[in-house]
């Protein structure tokens, strides 16, 4: 069995934030009893003009169940107020696979055998060729979590290069230090995307065993260091299914809730990431979390953070993907692998995928799909300054 | 009324509808830009900034004057490379200042904005601030040499109207360029009651965006805008608290 050392302690090298919002999170998330919220706590919750984190919780409890149409309606209505009908397109490219963490339920981690693959800096810019010819303008750079084979330099050069094919880059990478996301900001991401997988700390202690992703305080305060380093926005998630779904909805939310209150000028998205089966291991699945209570998770987020991004996954259905961009969601990604070198032929299943996805189809019938329903595509709402 | 210009910047204009254009339909912007009877339309460069699919660029008609604002900056120097960059992108010498350092309720910064607006007047811009409705803070948009002022009537996106009024009033009273009411108008109702204020334009984006029939909504406005306006122009006459009043009840003994 494993040496299960303290995942509350530092590593070496990781910076150590003086800020409670941890604290103050996971507090919150402690106190937070969804069962104790009523039809009334709900409805109080939808007619307020602002809400708040009380508001919040009920809308997320299981009494919020039977208002669920009410829900999507005021959320749609939050979402065209603040987004018109404008959804943002992008797509992920997984450019190393390599990783140091042992996440049990992850298709990457360290003990899982796959085919391991990282791109060298021609590749890298073969496949943004290649994705940028869809036309295509937003770039989300992810790797594997592994410092030793992708470390911030490769980190920096990626994003170099993806700032001559693209108007925007984001980046979901290892967490790091706040002097080491200025460098990327410098290098032209301007994003950085952090799940936290579960707020939940003694169970994200027996779901990651190994590797410096273990350290729960470094994940929790990744948004804050990256938001010293000068970027401009941040994204937040809990992978549904892991642990308690209402609880970790309830800490995502509050985390970027502070976070925005210390930080105001931070543009702040969510992501909502339900569990899905990966290489060597078809069983995984999100458990409790069915579509419905992932769509009340959504609204949840946006009625409690109108103005706030929402991303909404290929880990989803076609079906499902279609209808929440005209209710909640403001980003869909489209032509998505989850594997290494997977844009150019060449290049073809050089490294194996994280998880497999659900939603398959390309730019151009994502695009398709938004303006049949009405909404506006757009490939680039962003000036980098 | 035939002479009844709006002047920015010594550009003359006859409508007095400013249109924002970032929240519909790209291929909806022509006809509403036409039922608006608009000659300004606002972007944001952000949004310009782009050669490829849905270049916002590309879908507005000829003949209206582009007026990109500078969304995203969070400070002055920001707003100020923003501007610059409207320029190489062709879009002219009209800028909205937005200076937002505030994601949840998207309030100008008048302070940064102030120091925008002196640096970019400077550069031959027509200077355009949006501003929270502080009447030094208009005073000194003035010196700095804006073009106009641009208070907000409420929260961008709320639709919630007037909601700063009587500081609206203010400005209408005291600022010698012209006062245009920008963001929150949520109704055609509401862009009137701004122009019969004393507004010199009002501008609208949200509003018209959520409206299921977009062109009709722009038609709309522009009636509404203009009603305002001549109402302002006739001289408004006293708006009564809700009680009748006796011709002379104190004054009547002089004539007994």
């Amino acid at each position: 069995m494993e040496n299960r050392w303290n995942h509350m302690e530092y590593m070496e090298g990781m910076e150590v934030l003086e800020s409670d919002v941890m604290t103050q999170v996971l507090a919150a998330m402690n106190q937070y009893d969804y069962e104790k919220y009523t039809a009334e706590d709900v409805r109080l919750a939808l007619s307020n003009d602002i809400r708040t984190p009380k508001d919040f919780g009920a809308l997320l409890s299981p009494a919020a169940a039977p208002f669920l149409e009410e829900m999507a309606q005021l959320a749609q209505q939050e979402t065209r107020k603040h987004f018109g009908n404008s959804v943002y397109m992008f797509t992920p490219i997984y450019i190393s696979n390599y990783c140091e963490n042992y996440c049990i339920y992850c298709g990457f981690n360290c003990r899982n055998k796959i085919q391991r693959a990282k791109l060298t800096y021609e590749e890298i810019e073969k496949e943004m060729e290649a994705i940028a010819a869809t036309g295509l303008e937003e770039i989300l750079i992810l790797v594997g979590e592994s410092r030793k084979q992708s470390d911030v330099e490769y980190l920096g050069e990626a994003c170099k290069i993806a700032r001559r094919y693209f108007k925007m880059v984001g980046l979901e990478v290892y967490p790091m230090n706040s002097d080491e996301y200025a460098y990327l900001h410098e290098c032209g991401a301007d994003y950085v995307t952090v799940f936290q997988e579960t707020y939940d700390s003694d169970k994200y202690e027996t779901l990651h065993l190994g590797g410096h992703k273990r350290v729960f305080p470094y994940r929790v305060n990744a948004q804050e260091r990256a938001l010293k380093g000068g970027m401009r926005g941040v994204g937040f998630g809990a992978l549904l299914g892991l642990a308690d779904f209402r609880k970790d909805a309830f800490a995502t939310g509050i985390h970027a809730w502070l976070l925005q209150r210390k930080y105001p000028q931070a543009e702040i998205a969510f992501s909502c990431p339900r569990l899905r089966p990966i290489i060597n291991n078809d069983k995984i699945n999100p458990k409790d979390v069915h579509e419905a209570q992932l769509l009340q998770v959504i609204t949840a987020y946006r009625l409690f953070m109108p103005f706030a991004g929402i991303t909404i996954s290929t880990r989803e259905s076609a079906r499902f993907r279609d209808n929440i961009v005209t209710i909640a969601a403001t980003k869909i990604s489209a032509g998505v692998s989850t594997g290494v070198g997977s844009h150019v032929e060449e290049l073809e299943d050089k490294g194996d995928e994280q998880f497999e996805i659900d939603d398959s189809r390309g730019v151009a019938e994502i695009h398709q799909m938004l303006l049949e329903r009405g909404m506006q595509p757009v490939m680039n709402d962003y000036v980098y300054v | 009324m035939k002479d009844d210009k709006l002047i920015l910047g010594g550009h003359v204009f006859n409508s007095r509808f400013i249109l924002g254009s970032g929240k519909y339909n790209l291929d909806l912007i022509k006809a509403a830009v036409q039922h608006a009877g608009a000659e300004i339309i606002t972007l944001a460069v952000r949004r310009a900034n782009s050669g490829g699919e849905g270049n916002i660029l590309d879908h507005i008609p000829a003949g209206v004057t582009l007026l990109p604002n500078t969304s995203g900056a969070r400070n002055a120097d920001e707003a100020v490379r923003i501007a610059r960059l409207a320029r190489e992108l062709g879009c002219g010498d009209f800028v909205k200042i937005e200076v937002i350092r505030d994601t949840k309720y998207l309030l100008p910064d008048n302070q940064e904005t102030i120091r925008a607006a002196e640096i970019l007047a400077k550069e031959g811009f027509v200077v355009m601030p949006y501003m929270y409705p502080d009447l030094n803070a208009a005073r000194d948009l003035v010196s700095a040499g804006a073009a106009c002022v641009m208070p907000l009537g409420a929260p961008i996106g709320t639709n919630k109207g007037l909601a700063t009024k009587e500081f609206i009033k203010i400005l209408v009273e005291e600022i010698d360029v012209p006062v245009i009411v920008d963001a929150g108008i949520g109704r055609p109702s509401q862009a009137c009651e701004a122009m019969e204020l004393g507004a010199a334009a009002v501008m609208a984006n949200t509003a018209i965006a959520t409206a299921g029939d977009i062109p009709a909504m722009a038609e709309a406005f522009k009636k509404a805008i203009e009603a305002g306006r001549s109402a302002y122009l006739a001289g408004m006459g006293r708006v009564l608290d809700g009680r009748a009043s006796a011709s002379s009840p104190l004054t009547g003994f002089l004539a007994e």
